[in-house]
């Protein structure tokens, strides 16, 4: 499996610029000449770069050649999903009726869009068992945010805000859980996981009190175990007065086997750009719906998606609501996508989908869990979606960490896992294959993780002065992030 | 479960059961046994059922034939997303499957493309707002706005962040909902009836020393430009308050930009630099600031430009990670993970071509066609237009009071002749009266801006 990245040693864009070229044409229009005040003028013109479209497109298709997506390759990026996205998807969105589509349109004009975002509502509630949705958010975090928030104002109806301002999240959970909990102004309670790599049910006993806002979680949890105890952790957090909320991340493997819902949580997000195969876009645009029960849905943001007498518009008053959380009603032609996806799929299709992501993560684990050095812990668990392997024992045989095999794999056109997470894992590769690759690929990366093995064991320079085969070679971090060298824009340099 | 599916290789019967004797397990549902029965029955989903890829094209196609967009009919619909013109090459870029298909680049020595672009993203914005850092993106102008209104309060250590009152209604919503757990009060200032702009003295009564910063939106929500900018500016940082400026990123092709009105943060909305208004998104939070105080406190990600670690060749890579979730967990200063970085991808494409040139003569279009219109619709008796005595920029507000008729009546009679009227301003402005905001472009010809004179001069009279 030979993987050779392209290298073109681009210049910067601004690097390429020559005075008096332009990429673009406008209509000829009579020039405006009443005179502006000076003091609203610009004093320099701004310093973009001037190139013709020839050259503004060549540099960017050299630089698209430089980064690696998964329709080159298994991307198995741990909690990430990253599925192949089917192209019929790319294809609707790529409409004049979609694009050019303006938010403030009168309903009258706007039904088709409408009907899709209220269809993919009540697909999304079927999918995780709750009661309403809302489309907005942008991306996961977003979700968390909304949620949090809608937590917020379920306390503060109750009249118990004062007193519930703590949310609870196990030393397991995603990055984004604390950040958003404490943005939507909670104090974060980390509860430890227990010797399963679960939560531990006494410590969760022990951090409930009157104080407690809810307990976010994710399950299956970041160790891919599914948490077995979630319906006496959501009766212990009900029971108490807090809510449940679920974060998507991870749901992937739940599709048509087990409903957040049924597991007792009262708020999930959903990562669209995640379970339901729309693409990443190199970071976003993503997009992170909201469901609620029947009991939270007046607070959901406004404005909801709504129907009646098979007229589809949005309604804006609802005076519970937690408000606005961004600009419109969400991130559209990420959710025609993911309406695209699931109408495609099915509820046939969609369990295939958890069955195989399965079944890809525990094939893979068995083969990688024999690979010397590699461990593979809490290794009498099923996996679902994902699964950690710890390199700590290769680390401390032959000084190869997992920092160093994920740059390995790289090499090998394989992109790397998720590394040094969950925290509570020591020299952790996160791995989750999904259901989107063939058993060939994940025989080849078995294959990769097992010659890096015998490379760190008898050649670990190799190992460690890795990747090669990358547009660049190492980078040094270091310079990048110290004061005096860093260099965040290209305004000091050129 | 017998058919292989084209997005599941290994749903192929025979390769399935291949992995799961090598997995020395018997069926598939055993991989489940650990999930209580309780919560698995009752787990079928009720969802209609596969369809082909052509079906589901066809479907979907279909269900967004029925949707009549700005292209159908000629549309004034502005206010914070704005119909212009994405050049081909845009689309194309932001297209390549590498690009597209591709994760935020934890991984940079495989992701350069990505880091390079949205280096060059920064850099281009930063040149743009005339501010010294940007960061890679956030989700729109509205969630930036409440970011910068956060990172104001926590650098400050103050409480109160100032707003004008003729303010976009979706902005001002999502500041108040990222305020209020902050405890950050929202403190709005009057404008001018007559101008439009913000009342000095009021400000100088309203800004404290609690207060976290001064926000202005310029051009504002109305599409006029605040022509007393700097000397807002002046009045936060002598109550050593912030001064936030938003922007509509294409009008910095010939009016001042946030760097030159002293502004201490920028933020903006980034979809007219080559992004399609798909229904008002994905959008692109802008967000820029200057000095090292605010860097430490900026959300979202920073690509830097470095070298590789033997020194021969530039890389990219994100920096300042500490300051992010995945590092700082409760303590990060925001929450934000995926942002839009595909849309910063389109911008400095759209960027790239335009150069200060192609900018400038495209802000020169847009005045040449917002003043013709706004010439021509004067023209009509009873109508005030623009409501405002002031410079405007590609949107004006036009006053219906005078003519005895209510915005809606107005845009439904214009419908009719194929022209969606510009969003009505009443319900948020009531002392506007009966008026609307009118968004004009490059993309309106003047055919198109003559036939909206001419459905309007037809309404007024009574056709």
């Amino acid at each position: 499996m030979p993987y050779r990245q392209a290298r073109w040693e681009e210049p910067l864009i601004i690097e390429r610029s020559s005075e008096g070229k332009v990429g673009f044409s406008l209509p000829d229009v009579e020039a405006y000449t009443t005179g502006i005040p000076s003091e609203l003028l610009r004093q320099r013109p701004p310093r973009l770069p001037e190139l013709s479209e020839t050259e503004v497109v060549r540099h960017y298709i050299r630089l698209s050649q430089e980064n690696y997506g998964v329709d080159l390759g298994i991307y198995p990026l741990g909690s990430c999903t990253m599925k192949y996205n089917p192209k019929i998807l790319d294809r609707v969105v790529a409409t004049t009726k979609l694009q050019e589509l303006h938010p403030l349109q009168d309903n009258g004009s706007v039904q088709g869009i409408l009907r899709i975002f209220y269809e993919l509502s009540q697909w999304l509630t079927e999918i995780v068992g709750l009661s309403k949705v809302s489309l907005q958010p942008a991306a996961g975090a977003h979700g968390e945010f909304t949620g949090a928030m809608i937590m917020r104002a379920y306390h503060k109806k109750n009249g118990d805000l004062e007193k519930r301002d703590e949310l609870i999240v196990p030393d397991s959970a995603h990055g984004t859980n604390p950040a958003s909990a404490a943005m939507a102004g909670f104090k974060v309670v980390v509860i430890p996981s227990g010797e399963d790599g679960c939560v531990d049910v006494r410590a969760l006993r022990s951090s409930l009190s009157p104080r407690t806002a809810g307990l976010m979680l994710t399950n299956p949890n970041t160790l891919g175990i599914f948490e077995a105890d979630i319906l006496e952790i959501a009766r212990l957090v009900h029971e108490d007065g807090g809510l449940l909320y679920y974060d998507g991340a991870n749901l992937n493997a739940m599709l048509g086997k087990a409903k957040p819902g049924r597991m007792g949580f009262d708020i999930v997000h959903i990562n669209i750009h995640k379970t339901f195969a729309t693409p990443h876009g190199g970071g976003g645009p993503g997009s992170g719906p909201v469901a609620v029960t029947k009991e939270l849905e007046r607070f959901l943001p406004i404005p909801t998606v709504e129907c009646a007498g098979g007229k589809y518009y949005l309604d804006f008053d609802r005076p519970d609501s937690i408000g606005k959380v961004r600009g419109y009603w969400g991130n559209s032609s990420v959710l025609v996508r993911a309406y695209a996806y699931i109408s495609m799929m099915g509820q046939d299709g969609l369990t295939k989908v958890a069955d195989v992501s399965v079944l890809n993560a525990n094939y893979l684990a068995k083969k990688l869990s024999k690979i010397r050095g590699l461990e593979l812990p809490y290794a009498d668990k099923l996996r679902k979606h994902e699964f950690v392997l710890s390199a700590a024992k290769m680390s401390r045989e032959t000084g190869v960490t997992a920092a160093h095999i994920s740059k390995r794999l790289l090499d090998f056109g394989i992109h790397a896992p998720t590394v040094y997470f969950p925290l509570i894992v020591d020299e952790a590769l996160m791995i989750e294959p999904t259901e989107t690759v063939s058993k060939q690929d994940l025989d080849e990366a078995a294959e990769a993780f097992s010659k890096i093995s015998t490379e760190a064991y008898s050649t670990p320079d190799i190992v460690r002065s890795a990747p090669n085969s990358t547009a660049v070679s190492r980078i040094d971090e270091a310079r990048a992030s110290h004061p005096k060298t860093m260099k965040l824009t290209w305004r000091s340099d050129t | 479960m017998s058919e292989a599916h084209p997005y599941i290789p290994n749903s192929a019967p025979r390769v399935m059961e291949e992995m799961l004797r090598e997995i020395g397990i018997r069926d598939i549902e055993a991989l489940f046994a650990d999930i209580p029965e309780s919560i698995r029955k009752d787990s079928t989903l009720r969802l209609p059922g596969s369809r082909s890829e052509m079906e589901t094209g066809v479907q979907v196609s279909g269900l967004l034939s029925k949707n009549i967009s700005t292209r159908d009919v000629i549309s004034f619909l502005g206010g914070g997303v704005w119909p212009h013109y994405v050049p081909a090459a845009v689309d194309e870029i932001v297209s390549r499957s590498e690009f597209i298909t591709s994760y935020t680049p934890y991984q940079p020595e495989i992701s350069q493309g990505m880091l390079q672009s949205l280096f060059e993203y920064q850099s281009m914005v930063a040149e743009l707002m005339e501010m010294e850092f940007a960061n890679s993106s956030l989700y729109d102008w509205a969630t930036a706005l409440g970011e910068a209104a956060r990172m104001a309060s926590r650098v400050t250590g103050r409480n109160e962040f100032l707003v004008p009152h003729f303010m976009q209604p979706d902005r001002l919503g999502t500041l108040k909902t990222f305020c209020e757990p902050a405890g950050i009060k929202i403190v709005e200032v009057e404008g001018d009836r007559r101008t439009g702009t913000i009342l000095q003295d009021e400000l100088q009564r309203k800004v404290s020393s609690k207060a976290a910063g001064v926000y202005i939106e310029n051009p504002s929500y109305l599409g006029l430009l605040e022509p007393n900018a700097r000397r807002i500016g002046e009045i936060a940082h002598e109550k050593g308050a912030m001064f936030v400026v938003g922007v509509d990123p294409l009008s910095l092709g010939l009016f001042a930009s946030p760097g030159e009105l002293n502004a201490d943060i920028a933020v903006g909305e980034g979809q007219p630099l080559g992004n399609h208004m798909n229904y008002g998104g994905p959008l692109l939070g802008l967000f820029a600031c200057r000095g090292d105080r605010l860097l430490r406190q900026m959300p979202g990600r920073l690509i830097g430009m470095t070298t590789t670690k033997d020194g021969k060749s530039k890389a990219f890579t994100m920096v300042l990670q500490t300051r992010e979730q995945h590092i700082r967990r409760e303590k990060a200063v925001s929450n934000i993970c995926t942002n839009e970085a595909l849309c910063a991808v389109a911008a400095a494409t759209y960027l790239a071509l335009m150069g200060p040139r192609g900018l400038e003569r495209l802000c020169k279009t847009i005045l040449a066609n917002s003043n013709y219109a706004m010439r021509e619709l004067g023209k009509l008796n009873g109508l005030k237009v623009p409501i405002f005595d002031a410079q405007h920029f590609k949107e004006f507000a036009i006053g219906f009071d005078g003519v005895r008729l209510t915005c809606s009546d107005v845009n439904a009679a214009l419908l009719q002749r194929g022209i969606q009227g510009g969003n009505c301003l009443h319900d948020q402005f009531p002392e506007l009266g009966q008026s609307a905001l009118y968004c004009v472009t490059e993309t309106h010809t003047r055919e198109s801006i003559d036939r909206l004179v001419e459905a309007m001069k037809a309404i007024l009279e009574g056709q």
